[in-house]
């Protein structure tokens, strides 16, 4: 029923790609992403989808994963196209009654599809070839200079951390009571929106009164073992710097660099 | 009038890397009145078995038979089956979440269309059959008991009148007394009633005393379906599957080999005690 979502899934296997210290693979995305936007050809499209492509052949996950998250940004993906496609102003190719399609239109529309795909496809690379722990442990990582604003990193982290590990729980927790209300004779599909919404408090009842009690049994649990946040906290498995995570950085300055050089049409 | 299951298989998430049959060629007949135990280690199948029961899964392939129809048919009524099916979860507490147990009771029955003052009377013989004590129906049903809460969730299904009851680990993280009476309540449900019964259990010491029939699974596969003495014969089998014939099967192996001539098929306590009482008089 529930598990069409890509996000916090990752994929079990061993690449070039998984074994990036995560701190790499934050970085590759968010140069990915602002390359993305400041591209503005199609030259350096090519030159991201090449990179993109290169990247999830390295991974060695199955492409049908990657595109598994598209599902639920078509939507989205549908209105941008169609926005831009009619509302952009200049040269008109083809009009009839009040709409015309402009040359512009059509390349901002087309731009704008290949941005969001990527950027998708791109984000998903990242969590799929990282765990959440390893992904928030390069997240502290990151932000850790923010300590001197007085920055709660460590708090925060951790936070991201457990709300990772608690979408699959709570998915699987809300298709379970979804189906034991199911075999009481409820109904979640027919009627109207205001008896649909109704017919969610059976499920949304307990689904939060189970998860208050998970956040509590936790709590506990960290409680018993003694957590009391970042000060003085040493890590069993410390993210260290190796050869490959130097060349990857470098691989990632010399793709953003031809991205904007090219991309902005400097050459 | 019947369950009958025509090779039934079952894969979860078909055609990925994680693919998983949980139930391969499951055939069984269910005929009307009958107490069985549906035993199995974790993982084995047998939750996944008794969602197929009120069409809650659907087969991979193979079909299902309630009463002589298909519940896959096009135009079978899935409701009307849920509601002769009678399906009790794993920890069904976890479901609750009414204002007050009565209303929470109410919702099986309100759900099938049944007019106010019928809801009502089902509700209230319902608790009564699970033997819930007048003073707790206006409560709010998060300040019971553990044991008391999954009476309610078990009268919650037993308000639907339902012609099978499958409870799936109805003792699950009770202790000793609370399952106990959990159990005797269902027996005493059963005779009262005359439905079919199903109880999914990990353990066999909990249905011997019961159940007239036992299905063994074993990684999607039914390895045994005899009466209790038959299926306990096997203890050595059992044991190679993480399962265990009750406590007393081995006592009377142990003493027929010890050379007390006693009878091996003994399931319950009692009967051993009469059995050796016997042996040792002659």
């Amino acid at each position: 029923m529930l598990r069409d979502i890509t996000l916090g899934q990752y994929y079990q296997t061993d690449s070039v790609i998984h074994r990036l210290d995560p701190r790499v693979k934050l970085v590759t995305t968010i140069c990915f992403i602002v390359s993305l936007f400041v591209v503005d050809n199609f030259i350096g499209y090519l030159i991201a989808g090449v990179f993109l492509a290169v990247v999830i052949k390295l991974s060695k996950v199955p492409l049908k994963y990657m595109l598994r998250g598209m599902k639920s940004i078509v939507f989205l993906l549908l209105i941008a196209v169609v926005f831009n496609l009619f509302l952009t102003p200049g040269e008109a190719v083809v009009t009839f009654w009040k709409i015309k399609i402009t040359m512009e239109g059509i390349r901002q529309a087309v731009f704008m599809a290949i941005r969001l795909v990527f950027l998708i496809i791109g984000s998903s690379v990242m969590t799929l070839t990282t765990t959440p722990n390893n992904l928030t442990d390069g997240m502290e990582k990151l932000l850790g200079p923010l300590k001197i604003f007085k920055v709660p990193v460590h708090e925060i982290a951790m936070m991201m951390s457990i709300a990772l590990r608690f979408i699959p729980i709570l998915l699987e927790e809300t298709d379970k009571i979804m189906k034991a209300q199911i075999a009481r004779g409820a109904d979640f599909e027919s009627g109207n929106l205001i008896k649909k919404a109704k017919s969610l408090v059976p499920l949304l009842v307990p689904l939060f009164i189970s998860a208050f009690r998970r956040a509590n049994d936790l709590a506990m649990a960290m409680e018993a073992r003694c957590y009391r946040g970042g000060e003085h906290r040493t890590k069993m498995k410390p993210l260290i710097y190796k050869k490959r995570d130097g060349l990857a950085y470098g691989v990632v300055v010399c793709y953003l660099t031809l991205c904007i050089v090219v991309g902005r049409g400097f050459i | 009038m019947s369950i009958i299951l025509d090779h039934v298989n079952y894969i979860y998430e078909a055609g990925t890397a994680m693919e998983f049959a949980a139930l391969k060629d499951i055939n069984l007949v269910i005929p009307d009145g009958q107490f069985i135990g549906l035993i199995g280690h974790t993982g084995s199948g047998k939750s996944t078995l008794v969602q197929h029961l009120n069409g809650l899964l659907v087969p991979t392939s193979g079909s299902i038979f309630y009463n002589g129809a298909d519940i896959h048919d096009n135009d079978y009524n899935k409701k009307e089956l849920r509601s002769k099916v009678g399906l009790v979860f794993q920890y069904p507490e976890h479901q609750l979440f009414e204002i007050d147990v009565f209303s929470d009771v109410c919702f099986g029955p309100k759900n099938l269309g049944l007019d106010k003052k019928e809801t009502e009377l089902r509700a209230y013989a319902a608790l009564k059959q699970v033997g819930l004590e007048d003073e707790y129906f206006y409560q709010s049903p998060f300040d019971l008991s553990g044991g008391q809460k999954r009476r309610v969730a078990i009268a919650g299904v037993l308000a639907m009148k339902p012609e099978v009851l499958i409870l799936d680990e109805p003792t699950a993280g009770l202790d000793p007394k609370g399952r106990d009476e959990i159990l005797d309540q269902i027996a005493k449900l059963r005779e009262e009633t005359g439905i079919t019964v199903i109880l999914v259990s990990h353990s066999m010491e909990d249905v011997a005393k019961y159940v007239d029939r036992i299905i063994v699974m074993n990684r999607g596969q039914v390895l045994f379906d005899q009466e209790p003495r038959e299926v306990f014969r096997h203890y050595k089998e059992l044991e190679q599957v993480g399962l265990a014939a009750p406590q007393v099967t081995y006592i009377m192996h142990e003493l027929k080999a010890r050379g007390l001539n006693v009878d091996t098929d003994i399931t319950t306590i009692a009967e051993a005690k009469n059995e050796i009482l016997k042996a040792l008089k002659k």
